[in-house]
């Protein structure tokens, strides 16, 4: 910093310093006229840094009353500022007061004045500090910020903004709805703002506005229109308004009961594919080579590392951490699995409780081994901007990306292991192998190689679906623990040996738990489900879809 | 090939062997202190921090000189995150190793497994973590906070300073949650909270998938009045939890969570953007700003050898248990287990908030209760806290059984003295 610019800020800041006094004195004059809202600008360039400087004040209410004060400046630098420290951005210089917007890089944070967008130079974080923020100041920020996108061109940042107005439905909102009704071409921006104004309409002195509201509102799935139709039930004296909400009402309900159940629905397929994902692997190890493989959960575990690893190297491309993540994982587990099949399954072929004892102690030992090189505690695995937030078909009904994203890849993982067993040298092998190893040994297949690589194709997929978990749940050393029981219970379920009954085992799991959840609670739903697989294997003791022919005798 | 299973047989025996030994083997002129903390299993995850706070502390202690000129020694074991075997190893330690006092537990059920063994062996146990209250033993110390230090102080400020008028109170199934939760129901009722505005959750632990659970919220939280939920979910099922939660777009804006069972060790394994505003309530927070803080945070760093681990709210705990235990031996000028727990009432020393903790006669501490709001960093802002002290209450005032309960080991020498009926009812409630 030169010495003239030092001497400028020192003026500024005297300056600033006054006009602080003064403006803390006349603080509450100021807010009762924001809150009338003033179109034209109040006095323009001092105060934006007056009221900035107050934002450096040292308690919440304080700094309640400087946003507000900020709000009523007409200056386009106000935005930014309102966005940064929403965000934890916004900070000040300790020694010269000066607020800073801050970035973080190598050297330290580098610091951009808020005044000019100079920047300031590098900076310890102990020298800066934070312009904090409470819940109360976020919602008065986002609101506010809201208010100022109303004109973006951007759809999402339209609707956002729309959605935060019908929060708070009164005069001054009102007149921002009524001109965006007649502007707006968005057709799903549109439906909410006519939601609002209908909102706005039912305060009507004027019975047929009033009737003509309740009316409209029926088509709306506003979760704020439900809560002001039950106001005017509770509140009217008027017979035919009350009958007309009491209409409309049910009209919503009984649309909310389908998108409902359509819910349930989505919520049942999306644990189903989950489920799916972490049986599969093990509908090849336990199905076709009926391994009893007590580390099957923790093949998924290392996975699920492999993707944090995978991430700590590429810190600035999650996305494309995540894509590599997938086949690596899928060797990483998949060598693992290798190394125990060679190293202690193959000798225990046809003693099933050895192997359960044996796999049993390789699941702990894996434990430890990843606790020892990675810590007890969970990692922080990151989830990628495609994969965050939700698809929304309209206000109450939305799918969540991740669960999305993962429904899709549990089906293609499905689809390509059935390619392989169906399509391919390698699965014509197993098939052979797993129906009649002695006969296909015969005929020159080696099947020890057979078994090891079967064995590596089950471990890697569960190394995938550690990938997919990663994004769902924690990353860390028991991980695997969770995960066990339901993959060996959707098995069992679906018919051991056929990948077609762990599809339909799995879904029909998850959507009957979904199901369930809502009447019973999560805790019973879950016993629920184990009493009902039970009862069903007394019946049908080989699942679903049991292999049929000679091959099953044993 | 039966040679070679029985090789791994084998080894593995002398393997757990060796761990059951652990650090034993020194004896003579120590003072020994026994850690009872899980480093494997499920809770391995808390515990294993708490075992290394001990140990730091025991090396800094040694650094000063030891205690009544002796050099304290550590003895670990791991119960391995299995309750009953929290019992086996609490008996080894007392008996075999002939521990002068006990650092250890997390959950409540190990707690409520090794209660019979320090009160049938005469051990002391220091017990660092926050819990549901309704007990209160001549053996242990509670330097965790009681319902009265964190749940209903959290309930107060949400009622007063948010003003929340719909509550979600969800939590894993098991003691903790089940009891803080009713102790928050028949609280949030006499405040003149409707039945219809309570909402009560249980899940399994671990439990993964919750999208029902949270779309549930989101409908219970739509009807016009503020919503909040009140958390007592434990450990590893928060993180989906908490994704979920920013998935389907509920912010702590709309609906905060305040949660008592995540502090920054639990953040630390979760990208925490979409939780930011989001609230815990603890009796201490890892960003309180000042010099005994600053010193703790720097020698935890530095013995750990990691320049990114956090502190937590049940290390302060443990912090001021050791202190105390130091100070109380000191004053008893023996480590004699009746002598050390007299020696231990009313003894003061600093907590990292910048107050000071006292025990008292029922054995709780005196604590600040803070309430903190989770940071893009992983780290917590503290938004609000308690004006003075709050002494912790071992029987909750607000739910009917123990209402006219009472604890004290000084006058009534009782853990559970009923005022109505004028009797001690031993040392387990019920």
């Amino acid at each position: 910093m030169t010495f003239s610019s030092r001497k400028n800020t020192l003026r500024l800041l005297s300056f600033i310093l006054i006009l602080l006094v003064s403006v803390s004195y006349s603080s509450v004059g100021l807010t009762a006229s924001v809150e009338l809202k003033t179109e034209a600008p109040v006095v323009a360039d001092i105060s934006f840094e007056v009221a900035t400087a107050n934002l450096m004040a040292g308690n919440y209410s304080d700094r309640e009353k400087a946003i507000k004060i900020l709000l009523s400046v007409d200056d386009e630098r106000v935005l930014p500022v309102f966005q940064r420290m929403l965000k934890s951005k916004l900070y000040y210089i300790k020694k010269t007061k000066q607020l800073v917007f801050i970035e973080k890089t190598d050297g330290g944070y580098k610091t951009t004045s808020i005044l000019n967008n100079k920047e300031l130079g590098l900076f310890e974080k102990n020298k800066l500090k934070k312009v904090k923020v409470n819940n109360k100041l976020r919602r008065l920020l986002r609101s506010y910020i809201a208010r100022l996108g109303i004109k973006s061109t951007d759809v999402a940042v339209r609707k956002a903004a729309v959605k935060q107005l019908l929060k708070n439905i009164n005069e001054e909102t009102i007149a921002i709805l009524q001109v965006l009704d007649k502007q707006e071409t968005n057709s799903a921006i549109k439906e909410l703002v006519a939601a609002g104004v209908s909102i706005w309409n039912l305060n009507s002195n004027d019975k047929t506005v009033q009737l003509a509201a309740i009316k409209a509102l029926s088509k709306s799935l506003v979760p704020e229109v439900k809560v002001k139709l039950q106001e005017i039930i509770e509140n009217t004296e008027d017979a035919s308004i009350k009958k007309a909400a009491i209409n409309s009402l049910k009209k919503i309900d009984s649309k909310i009961s389908t998108f409902e159940f359509l819910e349930n629905l989505v919520f049942g397929l999306s644990l189903g594919s989950v489920l799916l994902l972490i049986a599969v692997g093990l509908a090849i190890t336990f199905g076709v080579m009926g391994v009893i493989n007590m580390a099957h959960g923790e093949l998924m575990m290392l996975g699920a590392y492999t993707t944090y690893v995978v991430q700590q190297m590429l810190p600035e491309h999650i996305t494309t951490s995540i894509f590599i993540s997938v086949p690596l994982a899928f060797l990483v587990a998949g060598a693992f699995g290798v190394a125990i099949e060679r190293f202690v399954i193959r000798y225990l072929y046809g003693r099933p409780l050895e192997t359960l004892l044996a796999t049993f102690g390789i699941s702990l030992i894996l434990q430890q081994l990843v606790r020892s090189i990675f810590g007890p505690t969970n990692q922080a695995v990151q989830t990628p901007a495609f994969m965050s937030g939700s698809l929304e078909i309209n206000s109450i009904f939305a799918i969540t990306y991740n669960r999305l994203y993962i429904f899709i890849f549990a089906i293609v993982v499905l689809l390509l292991l059935m390619l392989i067993l169906k399509k391919t040298k390698l699965g014509l092998q197993v098939r052979a192998v797993s129906q009649n190893r002695t006969m296909a040994k015969a005929m020159g297949v080696k099947s020890e190689w057979v078994d090891a690589m079967t064995f590596g194709l089950g471990s890697g997929i569960a190394g995938v679906a550690g990938v997919a978990l990663s994004q769902l749940t924690n990353v860390g050393p028991n991980l695997g623990q969770g995960y066990i029981i339901d993959s060996f219970m959707v098995v069992v379920f679906g018919g051991v040996g056929n990948l077609l009954g762990t599809f339909v085992g799995a879904m029909s799991l998850g959507v009957f738990n979904k199901f369930l959840e809502p009447w019973s609670g999560a805790v019973l739903a879950k016993i629920l489900v184990l009493i009902f697989i039970i009862l069903f294997i007394q019946k049908r003791p080989r699942g679903l879809f049991p292999k049929k022919g000679r091959g099953v005798e044993d | 090939m039966s040679n070679w299973i029985k090789k791994i047989a084998s080894s593995a025996l002398v393997i757990t062997a060796m761990l059951g030994l652990s650090l034993s083997a020194q004896a003579g002129n120590t003072i020994k202190v026994g850690v009872l903390h899980s480093l494997s299993g499920t809770m391995a995850i808390s515990e294993t921090t708490l075992k290394d706070t001990v140990l730091m502390m025991i090396e800094e202690q040694n650094k000063k000189g030891g205690l009544l000129g002796k050099k304290l020694e550590a003895v670990v074991v791991d119960p391995a995150s299995n309750w009953p075997l929290f019992a086996e190893k609490a008996r080894e330690l007392l008996q075999k190793n002939k521990v002068d006092v006990v650092f250890g537990c997390w959950t409540s059920v190990s707690r409520k497994s090794v209660l019979p063994v320090f009160e049938e062996l005469n051990g002391l146990l220091f017990y660092p973590v926050q819990y549901e209250g309704e007990e209160s033993s001549k053996n242990v110390f509670y330097t965790g906070a009681a319902p009265n230090q964190q749940a209903i102080p959290a309930v107060d400020y949400l009622m007063n300073e948010v003003g929340v008028k719909r509550w979600v109170l969800a939590g894993t199934d098991y003691v903790y949650p089940r009891t803080t939760n009713k102790i928050l129901e028949a609280y949030l009722k006499s405040k003149g909270v409707k039945a219809k505005d309570i909402m009560i959750n249980y899940t399994p632990f671990g439990h993964s998938d919750w999208q029902s659970i949270v779309s549930d919220v989101k409908k219970f939280g739509s009807k016009g009045k503020k919503t909040a939920v009140v958390s007592t979910i434990n450990g590893d099922a928060n993180v989906p939890f908490y994704k979920e939660l920013g998935n389907q777009g509920i912010s702590a804006e709309n609906i905060p969570v305040v949660a008592f069972s995540v502090g920054e060790e639990e953040l630390s394994g979760i990208d925490t953007k979409p939780l930011v505003g989001h609230l815990a309530a603890w009796n201490y927070f890892m960003s309180v700003d000042n010099k005994e803080n600053a010193a703790f945070i720097k020698k935890w760093k530095a013995f750990i050898k990691d320049k990114k681990r956090v502190t937590n709210d049940p290390m302060e705990a443990t912090y001021i248990g050791f202190n105390m235990w130091v100070k109380a031996v000191e004053k008893a000028k023996t480590t004699d287990v009746n002598a050390v727990e007299k020696a231990m009432i009313g003894i003061k020393t600093p907590n990292l908030t910048g107050g000071m903790a006292e025990m008292l006669p029922n054995h709780h501490l005196t604590k600040p209760v803070l309430i903190g709001e989770i940071q893009e960093d992983g780290q917590f802002d503290v938004v609000w806290q308690t004006d003075g002290l709050v002494p912790g209450d071992a029987w909750s005032d607000h739910l009917p059984g123990s209402k006219d309960v009472v604890s004290d080991w000084v006058k009534l020498k009782c853990g559970n003295y009923n005022t109505k009926t004028k009797k001690c009812s031993g040392q387990n409630f019920k």
